[in-house]
C-alpha cells in the first residue's frame, strides 16, 4: 500500500522571543503572549531560504528512506516565499540530493496550504503508478511585515516526505481536499509582506475549510476522533489548532505532540507538515494520525495515516523535531533579527 | 562574483561535495583534478565526501570582500573530514569567537552569494557547528 516511506525536517538555529519583538514596538508582550500562546519563534540565518531549508529537510528525508535518490521521479516545493520570481525551487533541491535529470519538479504556492499540495501530489502520482518515489516539501521564510501580528509569528522551516509503494513507515489510508474563494490573506505580485483581513481570516477562512475537510475525510473514512492517537493542524497560532480540535472534539493531549507553534512560530507552508514530522518521532506501530493544512484563500487539505512497524527503525536516524525546538538554540535581539530578515533599507551597490 | 556558467560548472562539488579518487593509487581531490599527483594516474571515479569532521584551524574574516560585507566578522576554517581529507569553508551560524579547534562541524546547505539585487543566487556548503 502506499505511504510514506521517509520523512525529514530542519529548523534554523536562531530564534527571537515575542518580548524582543514587543519591545520594539511598544506593545504589550503578555498579552500577545496570551492571546496568540506564542513564545518564540524561529528565525532564518542570512544565507538561508526555501531552496536551503528544503534541501536539508529531502537529505534527511532521503536517509531515513534508505533509497537511491535517482529513483525519485518527482519533487514538489510548496512555499510562498520560493527565492525566485522565476526558476524553480525544485530543481536545486533535485540537483542537490542528486536525483537529476529523470525527474519532474514544479514549484507549488498556495498561501500557507503549498507544502501539503506538493505532498498531495507527489502521493497521487505514486497511486498511480506513474513515479517509484515522490519527494513533496513544506518550506517557509514566512514574511511578516514590522509591527504587524505577523511579525510575532512569521517563522521558518520545512518537512520532506517521499512516498512509496514498499517498505513504507506510514500508509496514507485517506486524503480529502476542500476549498472554496475567501479573500482573508493574500500578497500582490512585487509586494514583499502578505496583507490580511485580521479576524476575518478565522470563522469564515481558517476554521470553516480546516472543520470542513476534516469532517469531510472522517466521513470518507468513516473514522471518529477516538479512532486518531494524534492530529495536527495548521498552526498560524497557538489557538486555533486547539480551537479546531475542541471543536471536533480531538482531546488536547491528541494535540500537543503536533502543537509547536508556540516553540517555531507558523513557518507557512512548512507548518503542519512539521507538525506531522514530531508526530512521526514518536508514533508507534499502529497509531492512526489526521494531519489538516490550511491555505489562505482559502482551503485545506487533510490526510489520514497509520504509522507502520518500519517507522521505529528510522525514528533516530537523524534529527527530531521536537530536538531542533529545545536545544541548540541561538537567541537574536531585534536589530540583528531585522538585519537577518532584510528589513533594514541599505543602499543598493 | 561567480557566474552562472562557472557556478554551473561547479554545481557537483558546491551542492553534492563530489571528489574525485584516483583509480591507481586511490588518493583522494576536492575538487577534482584531470591528473593524479601522487602516480599521475588519470582515471577517477566519483566518491561522495562525509558531510561531518572537526576544526583543524580557522581565521576571523574582519575585513572581506564587498560580497560579504554584511556577514562580517565570520570565521573561515579547515574542516577535517576524516581519511586526510580536508575542506575550507565558511563557518557560520555561530560568533567567530566560539569557533574552536577540535569543535565537530558539520556541512549544510547555504546560500553562497548573490549576484546584487536581481542576479543569481549561488548555493554551496558552508560549516555549522554540529549539536
Amino acid at each position: 500500500m502506499e505511504g510514506i516511506v521517509g520523512y525529514g525536517a530542519y529548523v534554523p538555529r536562531n530564534r527571537i522571543k515575542v518580548e524582543e519583538i514587543a519591545k520594539v514596538w511598544g506593545a504589550d508582550a503578555p498579552s500577545y503572549k496570551r492571546g496568540l500562546m506564542l513564545e518564540e519563534k524561529s528565525v532564518p540565518s542570512p544565507d538561508q531560504d526555501v531552496i536551503t531549508m528544503s534541501v536539508e529537510a529531502a537529505r534527511r528525508a532521503v536517509l531515513r528512506a534508505g533509497i537511491n535518490p535517482k529513483d525519485i521521479g518527482a519533487i514538489y516545493v510548496g512555499s510562498e516565499s520560493h527565492p525566485y520570481a522565476v526558476k524553480p525551487s525544485g530543481t536545486v533541491v533535485a540537483e542537490a540530493i542528486g536525483a537529476t535529470p529523470d525527474i519532474h519538479c514544479a514549484d507549488f504556492e498556495f498561501a500557507c496550504k503549498a507544502g501539503s499540495e506538493g505532498m498531495f501530489v507527489a502521493f497521487g502520482l505514486v497511486r498511480a503508478g506513474l513515479i517509484k518515489y515522490g519527494l513533496g516539501i513544506g518550506a517557509d521564510t514566512s514574511q511578516g511585515a514590522p509591527g504587524d501580528a505577523l511579525e510575532y509569528s512569521a517563522s521558518a522551516g520545512a518537512a520532506a516526505y517521499i512516498f512509496g509503494k514498499d517498505d513504507v513507515i506510514a500508509t496514507v489510508d485517506a486524503s480529502y481536499s476542500y476549498m472554496t474563494d475567501t479573500p482573508d490573506f493574500w500578497r500582490r505580485e512585487y509586494q514583499f509582506y502578505p496583507r490580511h483581513g485580521g479576524r476575518f481570516t478565522g470563522e469564515p477562512a481558517y476554521f470553516k475549510h480546516v472543520l470542513g475537510a476534516a469532517r469531510g475525510i472522517l466521513e470518507q473514512t468513516g473514522l471518529t476522533p477516538k479512532d486518531f492517537k494524534y492530529v495536527t493542524f495548521h498552526q498560524p497560532n497557538g489557538k486555533f489548532p486547539l480551537r479546531a480540535g475542541a471543536m471536533l472534539g480531538f482531546e488536547k493531549a491528541k494535540i500537543e505532540q503536533g502543537w509547536l507553534v508556540p516553540k517555531l512560530g507558523n513557518t507557512y507552508s512548512g507548518a503542519s507538515p512539521l507538525g506531522l514530522s514530531a508526530i512521526l518521532d514518536v508514533a508507534k506501530p499502529g497509531d492512526r494520525i489526521l494531519m489538516v493544512s490550511y491555505g489562505s484563500g482559502a482551503g485545506s487539505d487533510a490526510f489520514v495515516f497509520t504509522a507502520t512497524k518500519r517507522l521505529a527503525d528510522v525514528q533516530n536516524m537523524t534529527f527530531k523535531t521536537w530536538d531542533m525546538l529545545n536545544n541548540h538554540k541561538r537567541y537574536l535581539e531585534y536589530g540583528e533579527y531585522a538585519k537577518f530578515r532584510g528589513k533594514i533599507n541599505k543602499i543598493q551597490d | 562574483m561567480l557566474t552562472p556558467p562557472k557556478y554551473w560548472r561547479e554545481i557537483p562539488q558546491r551542492y553534492r561535495l563530489e571528489a574525485a579518487k584516483c583509480a591507481q593509487c586511490g588518493k583522494v581531490f576536492f575538487p577534482p583534478r584531470l591528473i593524479c599527483d601522487a602516480c599521475k594516474g588519470e582515471e577517477f571515479e566519483t566518491v561522495v565526501l562525509p558531510r561531518e569532521g572537526k576544526i583543524v584551524s580557522f581565521t576571523e574574516v574582519h575585513t572581506p570582500a564587498s560580497n560579504f560585507s554584511d556577514e562580517a566578522p565570520f570565521a573561515v576554517g579547515i574542516i577535517d573530514l576524516g581519511n586526510e581529507l580536508t575542506i575550507l569553508a565558511q563557518i557560520v551560524d555561530c560568533d567567530p569567537g566560539e569557533v574552536k579547534i577540535g569543535a565537530p562541524m558539520r556541512l549544510e546547505f547555504r546560500k553562497l552569494q548573490k549576484d546584487g539585487e536581481s542576479g543569481v543566487l549561488c548555493y554551496g556548503y558552508k560549516a555549522v557547528p554540529a549539536r
